[in-house]
């Protein structure tokens, strides 16, 4: 529905935004791909050449590596079945006619404004740490041993973390798509004799699919990158025990200054970023369509 | 009967959603709590609330050891900057995308969004190297143009959502009405998406101000915004409670306040304009 | 002044023809309503006149002149809206003055045509109001006030009614038709709604499947319908058709006869009413007939059958006939 002259101009405004995004996307990329196939190590800056696939065989053959992907998938899979999960029940309970529906909210979209490094540092030693923490004090106060969160359960802790930071998006989404079910719709199921779990089933849940959606779509986005809480917390200990993909290349590129193998690694996690990306869109893409 | 049993299940209700709602806040108040205790206080056991010795020191003597006003200006000019910035390429694109929508339209807005997935540390080397030749280490502008392509994506694709929900004959009709294509946008597709704008801009300082990663890669002194300030305190602090508490206190208050003051606009930024 | 010629005008939405190619010439003055069923492509015609589409090929000329590969902007026609299209954050004055801004008008001139048409229009008391302040007539006004301080060569009107309820429809249309009378500049009107067209306009193009199916003045239409299409469509209740041994009798393979041209009483059709509408001006009857099927009867309001009884028809005014093809003999 257009004519030529508007076809035109609408490819002019798009130009600059995908030309930006190309650059931005294309030449760190590039970069990135051809240091991969190069022996380049910082402590040893004489010695360089084509290495063919050694560095990504390095990683292949790392049994941290195997281990890093799965606490990544587990990272991202936790966080989202968590906050989605909480995120539907706090909604359900936050859009129930309660008192000071305004504070409340205020309340619990305060994680949302915490930057990652102030989030996992308050988790590191307000609540977790063995001695100081509140965790271990609430323990002592039962007569029990503390918990050695960081050290015994790092991944589930950083799960811990990461999800509390991105609970108040999702139960945001969540209420604001449940106040837009008409009323009249759940009265009519009600009438129709459905019980409240068949109403939540047959007509809440599926009224919250697109809202669902977009949650799943924009937390993967940002959490396969997470990084600095894990850097502030664990450093990606101990051994390898809450070591994520983008952390094993951080830890290649800082600690062993080897940037052939870092760039590697980069290409490995954009490449699951890819596998991970084509199927969100596949199985969530038909939810967004209007 | 009824209504006494409705009334009684609404106190219920609101008992059992407000003690989720401070649980969920609680670790952000325990901060500022332990911020104003002193060093002693802030790690006695068991911990204390109301017995706890009151202090403002901490903040004087974060105040004091660290160049605040600075960390705090950079990161005012580096979140405002880069989405201002996104604003004025994305507003163009959204319109395209959503005004004359082609076959590929969709495919492109997905395409923009997967550019997000990739993760920051894959590409952290070249742009580091990029950034040294192009002399733009430590420069708010070489981190406003990093933070802008990040989030440009994220605000290509609210403002398309709330371009969508105007309709286009607004648009035609400002055509017949002899509009060229910039009075279009400005005269009438802008003040009328005002209130999206406003959400897009809200929720990309925020995401901007709380970005900790190439704010802290990409800087070292100069440039430095508040991640970068709140990095290097807990660092060789250690175990000094209170003031780390005081310090992170001071890094996310005013976008904390910020954000609770917009909080309308707000909540409708947070769901991208996807949800109604 | 407002001239306007289509020379195979064609349209193709990728491989879709919706308008297979049309030649239509609308004189100066002229009040030209397009009426067909939705989807028959008489918006999109709108469009194309106004330059919101591109023509795929052929020529639109405005008085003379080709204006087929000009930008809306530079054709000087005015267009109203459906949804009115109105401007939500400027105030009444300011969606009026619009285009006048846009031509780069000076202030007073612009306030003196504003304030020129919100007295045509009863709408001085509103401007400083903001469109969603307004009920749904003052909508259109203001929108129709948007299109006429513009001084435009024509008008184009699309659908600007549909979104009012019955009784004000009456009453806008009543006052378009005064403002075309009081302006005399060519209007070009977009409706699927027969009433709409044979009440004001000067001239009804029928369209069906992006095709002229009639060009003619609204009697002419009602009087002579070139076809069954054109015959069921103009005329409400809608033509009764009958084909078979009773058309045959009229040496034709379909027969029409519109409700109102039938009369209850003595005569060769008998039936039994089904349903009966009792307006008290008139009164609808659905009867079925023997040998023929239902008839639609548009009887006096003083008629007095009822779902049941048994009724005498017979035809009282022109019959239509029609070949194999649908074409009117």
């Amino acid at each position: 529905m257009s004519t030529h002259s508007s076809r035109l101009a609408a490819r002019m405004m798009v130009a600059p935004s995908v030309v930006l995004l190309l650059i931005w996307m294309i030449v760190p990329l590039a970069m990135t791909l051809y240091y991969s196939f190069r022996l380049y190590r910082l402590l040893s800056p004489d010695r360089t050449g084509w290495v063919g696939f050694n560095n990504y065989l390095w990683f292949f053959n790392s049994p941290d590596f195997w281990l890093a992907l799965f606490n990544t998938l587990a990272l991202v899979g936790g966080v989202l079945v968590i906050t989605v999960v909480l995120g539907i029940l706090i909604a359900l309970l936050i859009d129930q006619p309660v008192k000071g529906q305004g504070f409340l909210r205020i309340l619990v979209i305060a994680p949302f404004f915490v930057m990652p490094p102030v989030a996992a540092s308050i988790w590191e030693n307000l609540f977790m740490h063995p001695q100081n923490g509140l965790f271990s004090a609430i323990a002592r106060g039962f007569g029990a041993q503390p918990i050695l969160f960081l050290e015994q359960y790092p991944m589930l802790s950083v799960i811990g973390i990461v999800s509390w930071e991105w609970l108040p998006f999702a139960t945001l989404i969540l209420l604001t798509a449940l106040q837009s079910l008409s009323s009249e719709q759940l009265e009519a199921a009600e009438m129709d004799g459905a019980s409240a779990f068949a109403r939540f089933r047959y007509i809440i849940l599926p009224h919250m699919t697109r809202a669902i959606t977009v949650v799943i779509l924009i937390q993967t986005i940002f959490l396969l990158g997470i990084f600095g809480e894990i850097f502030t917390t664990t450093q990606g200990g101990p051994g390898s025990a809450s070591t994520t993909l983008p952390y094993m290349i951080f830890k290649q590129a800082i600690a062993a200054k080897d940037i052939g193998r870092a760039a590697a690694g980069g290409i490995i996690a954009v490449i699951l970023a890819n596998i991970v990306a084509y199927f969100l869109m596949r199985g969530l893409g038909r939810n967004l369509e209007n | 009967m009824a209504r006494a049993l409705s009334h009684r299940r609404m106190w219920i209700t609101t008992a059992a959603a407000w003690a989720v709602a401070l649980l969920i806040f609680f670790p952000v108040l325990w901060m500022i709590l332990t911020s104003f205790k002193t060093e002693p206080s802030a790690v006695a056991m068991p911990p204390q609330f109301l017995s706890a010795d009151w202090t403002l020191e901490n903040y004087a003597e974060v105040w004091a050891r660290s160049d605040y006003p600075r960390f705090f200006w950079n990161s005012v000019v580096i979140a405002v900057g880069s989405t201002l910035l996104g604003l004025v390429i994305a507003i163009p694109a959204a319109w395209a995308m959503a005004f004359v929508p082609g076959r590929k339209t969709k495919d492109l807005l997905m395409w923009m969004l997967s550019t997000k997935m990739m993760p920051a540390v894959a590409v952290m080397i070249p742009l580091y190297l990029i950034f040294q030749r192009l002399g733009l280490m430590d420069t708010r502008i070489g981190l406003v143009l990093v933070l802008m392509l990040m989030n440009l994506p994220i605000i290509v694709w609210m403002l398309y959502t709330y371009f969508k929900e105007i309709p286009g004959e607004i648009l035609e009709a400002a055509r017949m009405d002899g509009a060229n294509l910039w009075n279009e946008i400005a005269h009438v597709l802008t003040p009328m998406a005002l209130p999206g704008i406003a959400s897009t801009m809200l929720l990309n300082i925020i995401l901007a101000w709380n970005e900790a990663f190439w704010t802290i890669v990409l800087t070292t002194t100069r440039a430095a915004p508040l991640s970068a300030f709140i990095a290097s305190f807990s660092a060789p602090q250690g175990l000094f409670y209170a003031k780390l508490s005081a310090a992170s206190a001071m890094a996310i208050l005013p976008i904390l306040i910020l954000g609770w003051f917009s909080q309308k606009q707000l909540v409708r930024g947070l769901t991208f304009g996807a949800v109604k | 002044m407002g001239k306007i010629q289509l020379t195979k005008v064609r349209k193709a939405f990728g491989e879709v023809d919706v308008i297979p190619g049309i030649d239509l010439t609308i004189e100066d003055g002229e009040f030209v309503v397009f009426v067909g069923p939705s989807g028959c492509g008489k918006s999109t015609l709108l469009r194309l006149i106004a330059g919101l589409e591109d023509t795929t090929s052929g020529t639109i000329e405005i008085d003379g002149k080709d204006a087929t590969n000009l930008p809306p902007a530079k054709r000087g026609l005015a267009m109203v809206f459906q949804s009115y299209a109105l401007y939500p954050h400027m105030t009444v004055r300011k969606n009026i003055a619009f285009p006048l801004k846009m031509a780069g008008m000076d202030q007073a001139e612009q306030d003196r045509r504003v304030e020129r048409a919100a007295k045509v229009l009863n709408l001085s008391n509103y401007l400083d109001r903001r469109p969603g302040q307004l009920s749904g007539g003052q909508r259109q006004r203001v929108a129709i006030g948007r299109a006429i301080v513009r001084e435009p060569a024509a008008f184009l009107f699309d659908e600007p009614l549909s979104n009012l309820d019955a009784a004000l429809r009456v009453g806008m249309r009543q006052e378009i038709s005064e403002l075309h009378q009081s302006l005399k500049t060519t209007m070009i009107y977009v409706t699927h709604d027969q009433v709409e067209a044979m009440t004001m306009a000067d001239k009804i193009v029928v369209l069906n499947a992006g095709r002229i199916e009639q060009v003619g003045a609204p009697l002419e239409l009602y009087n002579y319908p070139r076809n069954l299409f054109v015959a069921g469509f103009i005329g409400s209740p809608k033509m009764n058709f009958i084909e078979g041994a009773e058309a045959a009798k009229h040496d034709a393979h379909t027969i029409g006869v519109r409700p109102e041209h039938i009369a209850v009483g003595d005569g060769p059709w008998e039936g039994v009413v089904g349903l009966s509408e009792h307006l008290g001006s008139d009164s609808f009857l659905k009867v079925a007939v023997e040998g023929i099927g239902t008839l639609t009867v548009r009887a006096p309001g003083e008629v007095n059958a009822h779902h049941g009884d048994r009724i005498r028809l017979a035809p009282a005014g022109k019959i239509h006939r029609f070949n194999t093809n649908g074409m009117a003999l």
